[in-house]
């Protein structure tokens, strides 16, 4: 049992309350520029005809890619994990392939497969094999963890394995769907590179054009107060979708294995539209990626060793940085589980749900008016790396310290160690899987961060992300291709990781 | 105590050693580069092309051993940080590929004036008249079509027919780019505010939008469009290296002075705040001056010289050929202009 009748410590407490104030930064900046640049002023900049084709696309955007994403994610999870499909493990792991290639190397394969794609439909299409993985690897987990026996239930009462799919599986499935169909959508909303290739606008594509135009003016500001609001808005409806219903088993027994599915005379057909799937997220980039890369001539890698170090010391900076800051939230919410935790922990997540480009724009003028000496800095750039990434630190850590047994700690402490010690001595080391886990997705999203890097860096850095889009975007194709590949090397091991998190269902 | 109470103990403290090292080496990211750059090296704010920078700034550090940082970014972008940044600016130089970025600058009053050495290289009409920057490099805009798609007959005889309904659907631009940003303060300086107003509403219903020059060239040589506005040296260069953007394209000149055939300069500015005003100083003279001019003129980029003696790269057609508007370089506003196209809805 975890913190029953006991309540946390005054510093912890304070601790998690700074912190969050902290984080909120970025939300602050929103608010405080809309108020400063007064409606008067923001009004019209709102109230145009341009951003009402942001906000038709944006939404356009949302409305049709995340049930494409859902409808892909869940429909590959369900395939992989409760029919007959034959070689279930390699399209298992074909499924999550896409999330080791970034989205804007994703587009950069796509553009130079087909060099017309632009629009809605090309941003439909590279969005939604980039990120249907994040719907997928949710649902994945979920399906292992269900119990079987209601659909058996079901079947036994006469219902159609469309109807046990529709009326038991799928509701069970309900927080899966919308916690990765809210991923998707915060994906959707903050991408940049992967849609300014294609020529698709949104409200971020928008934004790094204005701050282009104006560097951190009003017109910026504006469209950013109009993306926030999105991102906001996103969040309360998912919040009132998830709903107070039960999803865990109720008394004893273990869940045996599902029996699988006959998939029958459909097989071929999704077995056809699985590789299709594999085909397009995976296939297309890579052999892009790799044909460039074959046409590249050697002065394309020389700045490569720079960039790598950077890129690597940016990174391990900002997963030490949002470990750091996720401890306390992550501890006071584990261990002291509860109302209070509950909405200390939430400033976390608001915050990290508005994209890098407002994080960029809110640390750019909060450093150069009050803190000049962090501007342009490392520091500052890891600072947005935490604020971005830090719920992928958040949830690793907090599921750790969950699993450690306070007992151990407890019984440490009455063989006679201090408090602290005791802490140290076995707490600690149990938890380092789960933080090298989190800081390992930490390093990794900072790794392919691009639109906070290009604006807030040092002058003279240079990481794969930013290579790669100073060269792609002046379409030098064979430039890019190098940074291209060496992007999908890195993240490989981060997908593993991840997809190894997800199989490990089965067995609790 | 045994061997694994040893290593249990270790552990929290090879954490807290990584966490520590973890920041050390990112303050080392800080320390590096920036060190360098507040110290010894000269910082440049660079909106001009980087390949180009990028050979200008090794052979000067090889001619004075003087080393050189450079921040890449967009005219607008690195003009109005500068005017944000002020006096706390890193910037020693500003180089840009068009002047209205440098003039905004200027009009802040963060520039010192550049030596009159260097001034007298460069001919008065590639520089302001208040001598607080130089152009450096000339750019003329272009019309670039498709044959296939566009007759030589129904090529428009001035920039601003493309604003005729006539042309909805069949050319194309990037207005989101410094460069086309400083043809429209041209054709704001030549026709006045309101008209280029209709001129930019025109575009919106007209024009299909890209990311950049190189992309719409690329999309009339892929027949997506038949035309485009961008500047001549894309084109050049593409047909000197493997003609795969452009193979299907050919050049417009629009000449008799029209908005359309206007010469574009790049500025270079030293910095009022900088902490090595005569290093500064000696690299912009440097870029004017026949080394400087002379990689330009020879190099990768297809850019005009602007002095004299350094000739443009064959088969470019000579500068004083291209009949281009009389423009004051100092006179292009980039705020104004990115309102106007604010408010057209094309930012």
């Amino acid at each position: 049992m975890t913190g029953d009748g006991r309540t946390p410590s005054a510093t912890l407490l304070a601790l998690v309350a700074v912190l969050a104030v902290a984080m909120l930064v970025p939300v602050g900046y929103v608010v405080a520029t809309a108020v400063e640049i007064g409606w008067a002023e923001l009004a019209p900049l709102i109230f145009r005809p341009r951003v009402g084709e942001l906000l038709v696309n944006t939404v356009l955007l949302l409305v049709l890619g995340v049930p494409a994403t859902i409808v892909l994610g869940v429909g590959g999870a369900w395939l992989v994990e409760r029919t007959d499909l034959p070689g279930r493990r390699f399209f298992a792991v074909l499924l999550v392939a896409p999330l080791a290639i970034p989205a804007f190397v994703s587009s950069y394969g796509w553009a130079s497969a087909i060099p017309s794609i632009n629009g809605l439909a090309g941003g439909l299409l590279v969005a939604t094999l980039a990120y249907s993985p994040l719907v997928y690897l949710p649902a994945l987990a979920t399906l292992r963890g269900l119990d079987p026996a209601l659909e058996e239930s079901a079947r036994s009462l006469g219902q159609s394995s469309w109807a046990v799919f529709g009326r038991v599986i799928l509701p069970q499935l309900r927080l899966a769907i919308l916690g990765g169909g809210l991923v998707v959508a915060l994906h959707l909303l903050a991408e940049y590179g992967a849609f300014a290739f294609i020529r698709f606008d949104t409200f971020t594509t928008a934004i790094v054009v204005a701050y282009q135009s104006t560097f951190a003016g009003s017109s910026a500001a504006a469209l950013g107060v109009v993306l926030a609001t999105l991102c906001l808005v996103l969040l309360v409806i998912e919040a009132g979708a998830r709903g107070r219903a039960r999803y865990a088993r109720v008394g004893t027994g273990s869940p045996h294995p599902a029996v699988p599915a006959r998939l029958g005379r459909a097989t071929p057909l999704a077995i056809a539209a699985l590789v299709v799937l594999g085909a397009a997220a995976t296939v297309v980039p890579l052999v892009n990626v790799v044909r460039w890369l074959a046409a590249s001539d050697p002065s394309a890698f020389e700045a490569m060793p720079a960039a790598i170090v950077q890129t690597v010391l940016l990174a391990t900076g900002g997963a030490v940085g949002a470990l750091l800051v996720a401890l306390p939230v992550g501890w006071l919410s584990a261990r002291f589980p509860g109302r209070l935790s509950r909405s200390l922990e939430a400033p976390y997540y608001v915050a990290s749900s508005l994209p890098a480009i407002i994080v960029a724009l809110a640390l750019v003028t909060v450093t150069l008016r009050f803190v000049p000496a962090l501007y342009q800095t490392a520091a500052t750039v890891m600072a947005a790396y935490v604020v971005i990434f830090l719920p992928r630190a958040l949830v690793s850590l907090r599921a750790g310290i969950a699993q450690v047994p306070e007992s151990l700690e407890e019984a440490a402490r009455s063989l006679g160690s201090a408090p602290i010690v005791a802490r140290l001595r076995v707490t600690a080391p149990l938890l380092l899987p789960a933080v090298a886990a989190g800081g390992a997705l930490v390093a990794l999203g900072a790794a392919n961060e691009l639109t906070a890097t290009l604006l807030l860096a040092p002058t003279g850095t240079r990481t794969l992300a930013t290579q790669f889009w100073s060269a792609a975007s002046a379409i030098d194709y064979p430039g890019a291709a190098p940074y291209a590949l060496l992007l999908i090397l890195l993240s490989v091991p981060a997908v593993a990781l991840m997809f190894a998190q997800t199989r490990g269902g089965r067995a609790r | 105590m045994t061997p694994r109470r040893f290593l249990l103990t270790l552990a929290p403290v090879a954490l807290a050693a990584m966490v520590l090292s973890g920041c050390a080496a990112g303050g080392a990211v800080d320390g590096g580069s920036e060190a360098e750059a507040s110290d010894d090296a000269l910082v440049v704010y660079n909106a001009q092309h980087e390949q180009l920078t990028e050979e200008w700034v090794a052979a000067f550090t090889e001619e004075t051993g003087i080393e050189v940082v450079v921040r890449h970014g967009n005219d607008s972008e690195l003009g109005n940080q500068l005017v944000e940044e002020g006096e706390a600016s890193r910037a020693d130089v500003f180089l840009t590929e068009n002047s209205p970025a440098i003039s905004l600058v200027e009009n802040a009053g963060l520039l010192a004036p550049v030596d009159q050495a260097t001034l007298d290289l460069v001919p008065e009409e590639y520089r302001p008249s208040s001598g607080l920057w130089t152009g450096i490099a000339a750019r003329s805009t272009v019309f670039v079509y498709n044959p296939e798609l566009l007759d030589e007959s129904e090529l428009p005889a001035s920039i601003l027919d493309l604003a005729d309904a006539s042309w909805k659907g069949r050319w194309g631009g990037a207005p989101g780019g410094a460069d086309f940003q400083a043809i429209v303060s041209a054709i704001v300086e030549l026709t006045g505010a309101d008209a280029a107003a209709d001129w930019l509403a025109g575009m919106k219903s007209n024009a299909t939008i890209y990311q950049n020059n190189i992309a719409t060239m690329k999309a009339v040589n892929a027949g997506e469009v038949p035309g485009g506005v961008i500047y001549h040296y894309y084109w050049y260069r593409d047909q000197d290296g493997t003609e795969e953007n452009s193979a299907n394209t050919e050049l417009h000149y629009f000449g008799n002075q029209d908005p359309g055939a206007f010469v574009s300069v790049s500025g270079g500015g030293v910095l009022k705040s900088s902490a090595h005003k005569e290093e500064a100083q000696q690299f912009l003279a440097f870029l004017a001056g026949v080394q400087g001019q002379t990689i330009l003129g020879e190099g990768y980029s297809f850019e005009y010289p602007v002095i004299g003696d350094v000739p443009a790269k064959p088969p470019l057609p000579a500068l004083d050929t291209l009949d281009a508007p009389a423009v004051d370089p100092s006179t292009l506003n980039g705020p104004e202009v990115i309102d106007l196209m604010t408010e057209a809805g094309l930012l």
